[in-house]
């Protein structure tokens, strides 16, 4: 049968439940419209904009004007909306349901946030306008900065990182250059990692040249002062430790890895992607850090917007802080200075074109303002006791990771339950998709076979949260009721069942061209 | 607080459940002397009314770019953007949704990052786009890295005429890496000669065109001479919007495109976020870094989309990734989408023209200017001014009557002989009255 857009599909066979299995002739399922490509609604003459053609003129372009089309349709604005909208209507949404994403702090976006951030005095203006017309900016910054330094405990921040990973890179070029600044460049150059480690912190060292070292973690997923003494030596930069780690545990022996690190000559660089279990409750400078990249998207819900723009700054211990990068904000008399080129400092660079993700800063500070000291440290207090509550709720019918531990903002568990049953991780995540729930983090921390990782934030009422326990207890009953169908067909009710991952990765199709790249031919393999 | 659903009794009875009398009790892992007694030293929370007023205030002592007239550009520029942009990437579905690892409830931000791709690819006229970068400048230090791979060399030769900070973070990251970066002189009449420059050992090439002073390039004999020793050319640019109107850098031969997006559809933000455009040849797809969407179809035969290629991330492979990233810039590439559609090629074209046609009156214009000279010959919508005396204080000058004339070079590129010297831009926002604004407020400078 052909679609509304013409387009060939292959045979329905679904194994979904018969009342869903009935066809339409458009393939829409009531608010479940099927949505072609841009390319194949619009005309190329098509535009939703009305700009008149500029008055004669001798143009400049010399001898560069372009000659090939553009070849890109456009769209009346009824038209765009209408797209747009549809294609929404196929995303799931921290508005529309929980978000158990461990490690990814989905919490609520405040749309005050967002009206602030579009003020024009915040949104409309410019990274290199004169100084003296966006004091104002700068202040903001200024005092966000002065937040993130209250809540570690530090005296240093660097603002420019775009993102998570971006402030890890930023943290450790700090390291690198205070190692040159010691002269030993050429003698340290391993960065530890453990096992748990989020894969951006292997990934960032290599990056920046660095080889890695392997630290394997205890059965309980923390990491045990032997295990870094014996990776220890010479040749070692840093260790690179998120805490609480991965595996939702907050490390105990911080202290001692601090020292001992400290000892060896290293410095110690804290992945923050989970500090949101700890605001107001410890403060990493207390702990012993010299860098931590913290996620505003994460901790201080600037919203994730399907995958970025997210923000990362880096508090910085005073052994680092001369090593910032440029540009950085400094005070003289009144007025606030953006220090562009270093000052004879020993600012190791620039990581971005400007000044940071002012958008971001915006958000993130009106969420502070908003808390406040106390809300901030009542957030996290929830954070702590939703993820418990969940772990403890469902610890009889799934594997705690770590028995009855205690967990910090997110609850891990193993698949050992799901042993024998022909029910994978993977099943189990795609049948919460049925009913109604995002999955959360699954196969990740790597240390642990199988991993879903249960995150809840804050943000979730007692009822949402029983709700969701209640639905994940009738999942795993009817696991051990041998329902499998249930779980390897899964997702039954999403606007699509699974993907075929493995043939987009082996011929990628990547964009969209005049020919429709899926041919009956293809769709018959 | 007004974020926070959990009543005190709710708190009780959950901790009750969980099995502990104190809250401490579950942050007993934090030694006992580093856990906070007291609340940070910080204000207590505020309302939505307080925190509007204390920002609002804050926002207030900023020059907003549509209450002047407006010719500051250099790597971010002020374009009108359509009202139902910002209204589509505000909807919840997009906005508050996470990266779309399970695609079957995110086809709706893959399939607009398959639009994007292909819009991108449409636009450099090259075969492939990925999802998106941090930014233009940071994408430029990624293709940098891209070229190293994929030639097995270490030497990147940076044109004159590139960003200053875009070179700059290239040279932050290639110091780093231990890489090597040169950077040719700054090149304001982009009369350098930079085929000179490459040799066997040179991996790439980086030019920006139009370049920061203004100038068009033509890039084809550069990537001729990139692919006779082996290296690769990459093409940077700024301002997208000049794609509808000058020839497209994989009309001339560039192998990476590394460009910044903010044009079409995100604001100025005052440098943040943006959205960086990323696209290569097909040969090299499975080196490019950063996040792909591909298409594929579902266990029922229907077309769908898939984050894809996945085995060159960090989450994969961790130290073996081609880049640690590990997000894009999604709701600013949708915002870029979007435009984009409503724009079409059509409409690309149209502003594009709209943009030179301005820049081309209002250097007809401060060439009439005493003490003003033009430098380009051939420029898209901003160009370089040659102001007497020290263009830094000119722009502070023109700034206090209320006019935001340009960017002066000094303040990317400090040191002597590029103190006297302006960027200019003009985009579609700009009156004759703000070009007359300029030229008297320039008169009254000078």
């Amino acid at each position: 049968m052909l679609n509304n857009q013409g387009r060939p599909t292959a045979p329905h066979e679904s194994s979904a439940p018969a009342q869903s299995a009935r066809k339409t002739f458009t393939s829409n399922r009531a608010l479940q419209i099927e949505e072609a490509l841009i390319f194949e609604i619009g005309g190329n003459s098509a535009t939703g904009v009305d700009i008149d053609e500029p008055a004669a003129f001798a143009p400049r372009l010399g001898a560069h004007e372009r000659a090939s089309p553009i070849g890109l349709p456009g769209l009346s604005e009824p038209e765009t909306l209408r797209h747009y909208v549809r294609l929404s209507q196929k995303n799931y949404s921290i508005d529309a349901g929980l978000y158990p994403l461990g490690s990814c702090t989905m919490k609520h976006n405040p749309r005050l946030n967002e009206a602030m951030a579009r003020l024009p005095g915040f949104g409309d203006i410019h990274p290199l306008q004169p100084q003296s017309t966006v004091q104002g900016a700068l202040e903001l910054i200024d005092a966000l900065a002065h937040w993130l330094m209250t809540m570690t405990g530090t005296h240093a921040v660097a603002m420019t990182p775009k993102a998570g990973a971006h402030g890890e890179m930023c943290g450790m070029m700090a390291i690198r250059a205070a190692i040159e600044a010691r002269g030993e460049s050429g003698a340290r150059n391993v960065v530890l990692v453990p096992d748990s480690a989020h894969g951006t912190n292997p990934a960032t060292a290599a990056l920046i040249g660095f080889t890695v070292r392997a630290v394997p973690a205890r059965d309980d997923g923390t990491l045990a002062i032997e295990a870094v003494q014996a990776a220890l030596g010479p040749d070692v930069a840093a260790i690179m430790l998120t805490n609480p780690n991965t595996c939702g545990l907050f490390e105990r022996d911080v202290i001692a890895v601090a020292e001992a690190v400290h000892a060896a000559g290293a410095y110690f660089y804290c992945d923050g992607a989970n500090f949101n279990a700890i605001v107001g409750k410890a403060r990493p400078g207390d702990l012993g850090i010299d860098a931590m990249h913290i996620n505003l998207h994460k901790t201080f819900s600037t919203p994730h917007g399907g995958g970025g723009p997210g923000a990362g700054p880096v508090v910085l211990s005073d052994r680092l802080a001369p090593f910032a990068p440029l540009p950085f904000i400094t005070r003289a008399g009144g007025a606030l200075r953006l220090e562009e080129h270093g000052g004879g400092g020993q600012a190791f660079g620039r990581i971005t074109a400007f000044h940071g993700q002012m958008g971001m800063f915006v958000r993130a500070y009106a969420y502070m303002l908003s808390h406040g000291s106390d809300g901030m440290r009542q957030a996290s207090e929830d954070a702590v006791l939703n993820a418990n509550y969940a772990r403890v709720c469902l610890s009889d019918l799934m594997s705690p990771a770590f028995g009855a531990r205690t967990c910090m903002h997110e609850a891990l568990f193993s698949d050992e339950w799901l042993k024998g049953t022909g029910v994978t991780t993977l099943d189990f995540a795609k049948a919460m998709i049925d009913e109604g729930y995002h999955p959360m983090t699954v196969y990740f921390p790597l240390i642990v076979h199988g991993a879903m990782l249960i995150e809840p934030t804050e943000s979730e009422s007692r009822a949402s949260l029983d709700l969701f326990i209640m639905a994940l207890r009738d999942l795993a009953f009817a696991v051990k009721r041998g329902d499998t169908a249930r779980f390897t067909g899964a997702p039954y009710f999403a606007p699509r069942g699974r993907l075929d991952e493995t043939r987009a990765a082996r011929q990628p199709v990547l964009r969209w061209r005049p020919r429709a790249p899926v041919s009956d031919a293809q769709a018959a393999e | 607080m007004r974020y926070l659903p959990l009543t005190p009794d709710d708190r009780a009875s959950m901790m009750q459940r969980v099995g502990v009398t104190e809250i401490d009790e579950l942050f007993a892992d934090i030694p006992a002397d580093k856990l906070l007694k007291a609340p940070l030293d910080l204000p207590a929370g505020k309302s939505e009314l307080e925190v509007s007023r204390l920002l609002g205030g804050l926002a207030k002592r900023n020059l907003a770019a549509s209450d002047a007239p407006f010719f500051v550009g250099a790597g971010a520029y002020k374009h009108h953007v359509p009202a139902s942009v910002d209204h589509l990437i505000q909807r919840s579905e997009f906005l508050t949704s996470y990266t779309p690892y399970q695609p079957e409830i995110a086809q709706g931000t893959l399939q607009y990052l398959f639009e994007f791709q292909t819009q991108v690819a449409c636009l450099t006229a090259m075969d492939a786009a990925n999802a998106s970068m941090y930014d233009g400048s940071t994408g430029t230090a990624e293709a940098v890295l891209m070229a190293h791979r994929v030639t097995r060399r270490n030497k990147a030769v940076l044109s004159g005429g590139l960003h200053p900070h875009y070179a700059g973070v290239v040279r932050t990251m290639s110091h780093m890496a231990r890489d090597e970066a040169v950077t040719l002189p700054p090149d304001p009449a982009a009369g350098e000669d930079i085929i000179a420059s490459i040799d066997s050992a040179t991996s790439c090439v980086v030019v920006q065109n139009p370049d920061f002073f203004g100038n068009l390039r033509d890039l084809a004999p550069i990537a001729a001479a990139c692919h006779a020793h082996g290296a690769l050319l990459i093409a940077v640019f700024t301002e997208a919007v000049s794609l509808g109107l000058i020839t497209p850098p994989g009309d001339m031969g560039a192998d990476i495109v590394a460009g910044e997006g903010q044009s079409i559809g995100n604001p100025l933000t005052f440098g943040g976020p943006y959205v960086g455009l990323f696209a290569t040849r097909q040969k090299y797809v499975r080196q490019m870094p950063g996040r792909l969407c591909g298409e594929t179809v579902d266990a029922q035969g229907r077309r769908g989309f898939v984050l894809t290629l996945s085995t060159r991330e960090q989450h994969i492979r961790r130290e073996k990734a081609t880049s640690n990233i590990c997000t894009n810039s999604g709701l600013c590439a949708l915002a870029f989408t979007i435009h984009m559609t409503l724009l079409g090629g059509t409409g690309l074209k149209r502003l594009a023209r709209v943009n030179h046609a301005n820049a081309v009156k209002l250097a007809d214009l401060l060439a009439r200017v005493p003490n003003v000279e033009v430098l380009n010959d051939s420029f898209f919508n901003e160009f370089t001014i040659r102001v007497k005396g020290d263009a830094a204080g000119v722009i502070e000058k023109l700034a206090a009557r209320g006019v935001l004339g340009g960017v002066p070079v000094s303040r990317l590129l400090p040191g002597p002989g590029l103190d006297d010297l302006i960027v200019v831009a003009s985009t579609e926002v700009n009156t004759d009255d703000d070009r007359e604004a300029l030229a008297e407020a320039l008169k009254g400078a000078l």
